[in-house]
């Protein structure tokens, strides 16, 4: 198998029509040409084609994406690799990833869905490490499309099936719906695993002659041209891409995470990438580019699940739950011992060459020669035209207009499909396996202990999609922070990041403008609070008919908790401990849950984030947490102030006593303002002086909201709100509008 | 007391059961692949969670096929207590080590949370550090856990006091509300004959240390190890 043939082009060529279906434009097939020096067969044009898709190569993004800061004393492996590392100290490292399986989870939800977990699980597992948490964020349509609840109940059982066979806790996430996904919805997932720092496996295949071998299920017709459906906007006939999605086996994948974990205990691998989008091409293609060196393939040693398949068909399929691996020579025979135990497929097809190519051979046939630097380095990269959008004014308190009774509003702002609770969705996934979850969903953040330690990881996902729409800039700012805090009111210290960078089409200057407006937010924040990216995924053109999703940059953070003994957590604890909140009140309403809820209407300026504040509060916080002064805590963020407070009451099942708002501002800005970088705590009446001084130091304001007691919610003037009435309002809403109809 | 785990295809509570084991027992349990047929010398076997063969064909239905469940099925006439937690009760009901089935959830959905259990009787090796009638605290995880058993083997069952554990309220009363999964009089768990089979769906092995926020789970390991030590 080694030198390579001539291959034979179609003696007719291939038509511009054939061409253009690949998503090739006339200019990127003449750089096709120039790089190939000829005409490609179907097959190698076919290879380009998901190889120059948008989803592989990041031509849109690629020069914006280098304006995030990557680096860190905590950082082991920054993007590039199939996840990020960081480090957790005594020689262990956390490794994440964040990555979107929007298009396909909207034309079939539960496998969609399911490959999508699949996926961000390989990647995560490919590194060496055994997954121990998964998170997702999930955006929908409105509640009243005629979609909507089909989509819901699919994705979400397609997550839980996949990620509960799999024995892997999913222990929170965020959930929005809202009338600009109706046609695109997002399905982001994100996996945590954890791994010894100096056992890391990698995908670089560096050596000649050096046994190419697949491993796991066989090869189907599954899934071809994923990569390419996903770099394409939706339309009318979006419906007969079904094919191109995916077929999940969790059990199958089960077996691959425990014989690949297996396998890494013996000293054979010497890189290896999981086949995700565009399959046997990427995976190989990125295999050989990272070692500088060439691959050849021999198709018919692949193992078929269905006869008759084309070597274009073999090489694009996306079929799921498979690995490549290029080994150590010579030690084939153990590794194929340890995949024959877990009844899995194992089989050497191809081996590592000298020559820079990428050849894929069938039936005798060389059906694809192409030099590697034209696959991986050559596709085409744009500076794209963008138009930053002039920012809205700023909404004074004082032209939202006041609801009759504050707690009536905290009712019904619970009671919306923004805030109520997503218990029907988290107790379909199964986040006690592993028995290591600490702190579970419906918190600030999800919790695992580092197994065998007294170590904790927090992980959080977060973005705020209204406020990105309003302006991107402060958008992409806020999601960062928001993880940050959420991470921080753990008493987690904040690690790292992933992305998952959802955004239309991004040949219109306007979606351009949004995405380089979040970056560049996102990039502020991330300096700022030292809380770099260390992996990410970019999804565009999620539109349907020239209609974009909001730009929805995703954020999944990971934070260490060094003793768990001393995690924080949101329930409120004791009768008579007084509440408090840090961090600086302005009310303000634009853009806010309660705008939306009461007046039907987003408008205005989203709240603004002050990153060196944010980062002395958290600091300040992260302080009282790990000195006990406080006894819970949870972020300001959806819906305010009072929310949070009704949800820490919720929580740890008190209510609380609340005195009047200061009366600079009216009522309502206050108790349903979105401003951010406030922590609502709860502390023992001998603790209230301490904060207020130490806080007083950082410069962070302290206001006490009352005491914790009784099951009702007071406020001077109003009804006493029964916890009861309001834990009906929260609790009732998504199981209601799951059952109906 | 030595232990053995069977760890099916697709298994994954196995390791949260050693741990609850080890922290039991102070030693660790026999890990047996399911492919094995010798069975070391053992004073408890588990069957643990999980997914056994993705759950194809019925849950349980092709792990209780497998060459070491001869062995286990053997142990067991012979008296050595059997515990088989959640995918490992399933696997004794399809191995006839325990009456009845399984079934879907009445939800038809997955289910994770924790239910409250009223302890039907203490004079067998997995309760007796419960007290009679206690309602503990244990998760479920499970999308087949509607326990189904037909009217006369439900009757034998409640006769020869068999039930282990009911789906009940705080006070320990038995409502339809307390049943998560629409099983068979909110059965959660039954025993053999001898009282030394046990086939549950909810998860002990959960909730064994305070930072999993309860401890409920840890009585029943402690139990066996003060049993069959």
């Amino acid at each position: 198998m080694t030198g390579a043939a001539g291959v034979v082009p179609e003696p007719e060529g291939l038509s511009e029509e054939l061409v253009a279906e690949h998503g090739i434009n006339a200019e990127e097939y003449e750089r096709l040409l120039a790089e190939l020096g000829r005409e490609p067969t179907i097959t190698e044009l076919g290879v380009f084609s998901v190889m120059w898709s948008e989803h592989c190569s990041y031509k849109s993004s690629r020069i914006w994406l280098k304006k995030l800061p990557t680096t860190g004393p905590q950082v082991i492996q920054g993007p590039g690799e199939n996840a990020g590392v960081v480090s957790l100290g005594d020689g262990q490292a956390a490794v994440f990833k964040m990555e979107s399986h929007n298009h396909p989870s909207f034309i079939e939800p539960y496998q969609g869905a399911a490959t999508g977990v699949g996926g961000i699980m390989r990647d995560v597992f490919t590194m060496g490490a055994r997954p121990v948490a998964n998170m997702n964020a999930l955006r929908f349509g409105s509640p009243s499309h005629p979609k909507t609840r089909h989509l819901v109940s699919g994705v979400v059982s397609g997550i839980g099936d996949y990620g509960n066979c799999m024995g892997v806790p999913t222990i929170g996430g965020e959930t929005n719906f809202d009338p600009r996904y109706n046609d695109n919805i997002l399905v982001n997932a994100m996996c945590v695993g954890l791994v010894d720092a100096n056992r890391i496996f990698k995908s670089a295949a560096k050596g000649v002659g050096l046994p190419v071998v697949y491993v796991g299920s066989k090869t189907g017709r599954d899934g071809i041209h994923g990569a390419t459906m996903a770099s394409a906007e939706f339309d009318e006939s979006s419906e007969e891409k079904r094919p191109t999605v995916q077929v999940g086996d969790p059990f199958t994948e089960k077996l691959l995470l425990e014989a690949c974990l297996e396998l890494m205990n013996e000293d054979v691998i010497i890189a290896i990438q999981d086949m995700g989008a565009a399959g046997l091409t990427s995976s190989s293609v990125e295999m050989a580019d990272k070692g500088g060196v060439g691959i050849d393939l021999d198709l018919d040693l692949v193992p078929m699940r269905e006869e008759g398949m084309t070597a274009y068909e073999m090489l694009l399929s996306e079929s799921q739950e498979r690995m490549l691996m290029v080994l150590k020579p010579g030690s084939e025979p153990v590794a194929e011992r340890i995949f024959k135990k877990w009844e899995l497929d194992f089989a050497v097809i191809g081996v590592t060459t000298d020559t820079g190519h990428f050849v894929a051979r069938h039936g005798g046939v060389v059906e694809a020669n192409i030099p590697l630097p034209a696959l991986a380095h050559a596709a085409p990269v744009y500076e794209r035209p963008y138009e930053k959008r002039e920012p809205l004014p700023v909404i004074a308190p004082g032209d939202v207009q006041a609801p009759p009774s504050i707690l009536s509003a905290l009712e019904r702002l619970l009671g919306s499909p923004h805030l109520s609770s997503r218990r029907w969705i988290y107790e379909q996934y199964d986040h006690m396996v592993m028995a290591d979850t600490v702190q579970r969903p419906g918190g600030d953040a999800g919790v695992v202990r580092v197994h065998g330690t007294d170590k904790g990881l927090a992980i959080s996902c977060d973005v705020t999609p209204r406020y990105c729409a309003a302006d991107p800039f402060e958008g992409g700012k806020q999601a960062v922070a928001e993880c940050w805090r959420n991470l921080t009111a753990t008493g987690a210290k904040p690690l790292a990041i992933t992305d998952c960078l959802n955004f239309g089409n991004p040949e219109r200057p306007e979606i351009m403008g949004q995405f380089v407006g979040a970056i560049e937010g996102m990039a502020e924040a991330c300096n700022v609070l030292h809380f770099p990216v260390v992996s990410g995924n970019v999804s565009l053109y999620n539109e349907t008919n020239g209609v974009a999703i909001p730009p929805t940059p995703a954020v999944g953070g990971v934070g260490l908790i060094a003793d768990i003994s001393q995690m924080a957590d949101m329930a409120l604890k004791a009768e008579g401990d007084v509440l408090l909140v840090l961090g600086a009140e302005a009310g303000h309403l634009g853009q806010s849950i309660y705008m939306s809820v009461m007046e039907d209407r987003l408008e205005g300026a989203p709240p603004p984030v002050d990153l060196g504040k944010e980062r002395a509060t958290g600091d300040l916080i992260r302080g009282f947490i790990k000195a006990g002064t406080v006894n819970a805590v949870h972020d300001v963020s959806d819906g305010g102030l009072l929310v949070a407070i009704a949800e820490m009451a919720l929580a740890g099942k008190r209510g609380v006593d609340l005195e009047a708002a200061p009366e600079w501002l009216p009522a309502h800005a206050i108790w349903f303002g979105e401003d951010q970088t406030r922590y609502v705590v709860t502390a023992a009446p001998n603790h209230v002086d301490t904060i207020k001084d130490v806080a007083s130091v950082y410069d962070v304001p302290v206001r006490v909201l009352g005491t914790v007691g009784g099951d009702t919610m007071t406020l001077p003037g109003e009804a006493p709100l029964p916890l009861g009435m309001l834990r009906a309002a929260y609790e009732d809403w998504l199981p209601r509008f799951m059952t109906r109809g | 007391m030595k232990a053995s785990i069977i760890v099916f295809p697709g298994s994954n509570c196995d390791r949260d059961a050693a741990v609850a084991l080890r922290s039991a027992m102070g030693s660790a349990p026999n890990m047996v692949w399911h492919g094995d047929s010798e069975l070391p010398d053992s004073d408890l076997i588990l069957l643990p969670g999980g997914f056994s063969y993705g759950d194809y064909l019925r849950s349980g239905a092709m792990a209780a096929h497998s060459p070491i469940m001869r062995e286990v099925v053997r142990r067991a006439k012979a008296g050595t207590p059997v515990l088989g937690i959640c995918n490992g009760f399933q696997v004794l009901t399809e191995a006839g080590l325990l009456p009845g089935v399984l079934m879907r959830n009445a939800t038809l959905r997955f289910i994770c949370k924790d239910v409250l259990l009223k302890v039907e009787r203490i004079d067998t090796p997995f309760a007796r550090h419960y007290t009679p009638g206690q309602v503990v605290r244990i998760p479920i995880a499970h999308k087949d856990g509607s326990y189904f058993a037909d009217p006369a083997t439900l009757h034998l069952l409640e006769n020869e006091n068999r039930i282990a554990f009911r789906y009940c309220e705080h006070d320990g009363t038995v409502t339809d509300a307390a049943n998560p999964n629409g099983s068979s009089d909110n059965i959660a768990g039954i025993y053999n004959e001898t009282g030394t089979v046990l086939g549950m769906m909810p998860h002990p092995e959960r909730l064994i240390d305070p930072a999993q926020s309860g401890t409920d789970g840890a009585k029943m390991f402690s139990s066996l190890v003060e049993t069959l030590h």
